[in-house]
């Protein structure tokens, strides 16, 4: 970008996107729910970032907030979004049109409700292209049954209207609307919610071949950890509006640190392996208009302190993974982090 | 075909050959959906049995059935020995409503909006449990409503629908089921809308219900990992058939039918490797209109013979309580298909 010189740059070389102390606030009539707090990452070039969480934790809303496509009530109060080098946050309409599609592209979580029902598929991909001012016929038709062809789906499908595709069909052909224009960063907030076990592997599989293909980043929300956990590099793990824990996955699947990824994790039945009681995570998260005045965990964690309740833990680096908990304060005395479950 | 109830000793509900089958398109057009095809399960008392299968493979038609949303096109469901289409009073349809009582998917479109928790399991009572007094409802409903873990249970059936999560609604919908004192619930997955973190206390609770309160439950879901947690059976359905059933363990340690293998190698598990064998399946179920017959998984399956494209597979004892509707399997070769 040539605008790049002229803005600080603040972020790691190579970041695609760097986020920096993100807030978003819903200006609510009965006060202000903070919805995502004080959110700091950065994703580099080709990389897999996975954002898992509970509903109501912001993880869409994070994703709102990093395309721009907050409205009101909602709004960022804090922070920035560095895209290639760029401030995102209070670009004009024309500014952020320019980039949506082309360099960034988002993939909403249903289909069923994202793709318009009385236009034909093609009819849908024509409009992004010629929003983005690419107009010839041929060229509009090439690209079209080029891109619905990368995600598997025949071009004689350009003709058909949503209703005549089954769920995976959609879902794959709003991913090939999102890479109508070969983006270097795509959103997607559970793409495959709506999917059965056969067809999410299979698409979780094609997003990964596509992105080495072509070297886009990924974003990834999903509330189903176990899904991402042979897809994505990074993983971060949001409760209550922040950063409960982020670092490479496998590491993070292998030795979660926080009691809630614990908890998440153990969440899960398991296929293989022997039988075993599990007690999920009681409890339900805490309203966001009136979170805990400690850490926001506290209230369900199952290793909770005094002081947990009295202060807000800040994230704690631990070799290679941010931890908001005051088990890993090196400050406080050390703790027995090696015994973690 | 019949299938012995595996861990329990009664049989609590069996269908026989059960078919349903809907029109569609206009008189010149008109074809047949085959929803449900001969289907041949059973339930034994106090026994979870998991019904599992993609979406549109036929599950929640079959909840429906037993339920007697639908009537079957063919086919018999027997409750504790007696077909239900033989029920004509309405007074015994009331009572076999009461004692299998469906959970639906969507906590949030199933219980009404408008009125307090206490308003749907208060008239449940009323309705099919005419002979207790107001005071006595309402004690029933407290006690449902403690079984479920809805506490403090007073306090709880004063609150609108909208100040309880999901998987507080999830349960409201299991206590009105247990109101009634069913002996089957049928859960259309009831965990599937629900967070991961709540979704192990809904399965608890199912487990509970069995163990404490002696309900079968028939638990549809696409989820096989939670259906292992919590059944003790598991009967897989694809394409409105049922392709293979089994004790648990016995199904997931043995899976016979190519398309069981291919939904266990699609199950996430982030303790094990990524299974690569069946990255090129695109997972997309056929829908069953005017049928011919052969084996319905035949294009999908890697190990599909001469004989799968022309003879529909029955399903056929395989082990000790283990059926399977595959040729393959029941030649006796070696299945490994995904």
């Amino acid at each position: 970008m040539s605008s790049r010189a002229a803005e600080p740059v603040s972020e790691p070389a190579g970041a695609v996107l760097d986020v920096r102390n993100l807030s978003v606030e819903y200006l609510l009539e009965s006060g202000i729910v903070r919805a995502v707090d004080d959110v700091s990452f950065s994703l580099q070039a080709r990389k897999f970032l996975a954002i898992v969480g509970e509903s109501g934790c912001g993880k869409s809303t994070l994703l709102f907030a990093i395309a721009q496509l907050l409205s009101p009530p909602a709004e960022i109060t804090g922070g920035s979004v560095m895209f290639r080098g760029r401030n995102m946050v209070g670009l004009t309409d024309a500014a952020l049109t320019a980039i949506r599609w082309k360099d960034l592209s988002v993939v909403m979580q249903s289909a069923m409700n994202a793709l318009n029902p009385v236009k034909s598929i093609g009819a849908q991909f024509k409009d992004a292209m010629r929003a983005h001012g690419v107009t010839g016929h041929d060229e509009i038709a090439n690209r079209s049954a080029e891109v619905l062809r990368m995600v598997g789906i025949d071009a004689t499908h350009l003709k058909s209207y949503p209703h005549q595709l089954s769920g995976g069909m959609r879902q794959r052909s709003m991913i090939a609307m999102a890479l109508l224009f070969t983006p270097e960063l795509v959103i997607m907030d559970e793409p495959t919610s709506a999917l059965d076990v056969v067809a999410q592997r299979s698409l979780m599989v094609q997003i990964k071949e596509l992105q080495e293909q072509f070297g886009f980043a990924v974003i990834f929300v999903t509330h189903d950890m176990s899904l991402v956990s042979h897809f994505s590099d990074h993983l971060m793990v949001m409760y209550a509006g922040q950063v409960a824990e982020q670092g490479p996955t496998r590491r993070v699947f292998d030795s979660p640190a926080h009691p809630y990824t614990v908890g998440l994790l153990d969440a899960f039945p398991s296929i293989r392996g022997e039988r075993r009681q599990l007690k999920g995570i009681p409890g339900r998260p805490p309203d966001l208009a009136r979170p805990p005045s400690g850490c926001r965990f506290a209230p369900r964690c199952p290793r909770v302190m005094e002081r947990c309740t009295a202060e807000p833990p800040e994230l704690y680096q631990l070799d290679g993974i941010d931890v908001r908990c005051f088990l890993y304060d090196p400050a406080a005395a050390p703790a027995d982090i090696g015994s973690a479950p | 075909m019949t299938e012995q109830p595996g861990t329990s000793g009664t049989t609590l509900l069996r269908t026989d050959s059960l078919s349903r089958h809907f029109r569609i398109g206009n008189a010149l057009t008109r074809r047949i959906l085959h929803a449900v095809d001969e289907v041949s399960l059973s339930v034994g008392s106090r026994e979870i049995v998991a019904l599992a299968g993609e979406s549109g493979s036929g599950k929640s038609t079959i909840a429906r059935l037993l339920a007697k949303v639908y009537r079957p096109t063919s086919g018999e469901i027997y409750f504790e020995g007696k077909p239900i289409s033989s029920i004509r009073r309405r007074s015994d349809q009331l009572r076999y409503r009461g004692l299998a009582p469906m959970v639906f998917q969507d906590p949030y479109a199933s219980i009404n909006p408008v009125f307090r928790v206490s308003h749907g399991v208060l008239r449940g009572l009323k309705l099919h449990r005419p002979e207790l007094s107001k005071q006595q409802r309402y004690e029933e409903a407290e006690r449902v409503f403690d079984v479920v873990g809805l506490t403090p249970a007073a306090d709880v059936l004063r609150r609108y629908p909208h100040e309880l999560s999901g998987g507080q609604r999830q349960r409201v919908g299991f206590a009105q089921a247990l109101a009634m004192r069913p002996k089957l619930i049928i859960a259309d997955e009831p965990v599937s809308m629900l967070d991961v973190s709540i979704r192990i206390g809904l399965l608890n609770l199912m487990a509970k219900l069995r163990d404490e309160e002696g309900v079968s439950i028939l638990y549809i879901t696409h989820d096989l990992a939670s259906a292992r947690y919590v059944a003790d059976r598991l009967v897989i359905m694809y394409a409105a058939r049922l392709a293979e059933s089994g004790p648990m363990e016995e199904v997931l340690a043995r899976p016979k039918h190519p398309y069981t293998q291919l939904l266990l190698s699609a199950v996430p598990d982030p303790r094990a490797p990524l299974g690569v064998s069946a990255e090129t399946d695109r997972g997309e179920p056929p829908k069953v209109i005017d049928p011919v017959p052969g084996c319905r998984f035949r294009w999908r399956c890697p190990l599909a013979i001469e004989m799968c494209h022309t003879v529909t597979p029955e399903m056929q004892p395989i082990g000790p309580g283990h059926d399977v509707a595959c040729h393959v399997a029941q030649s006796g070769a070696e299945v490994k298909a995904f």
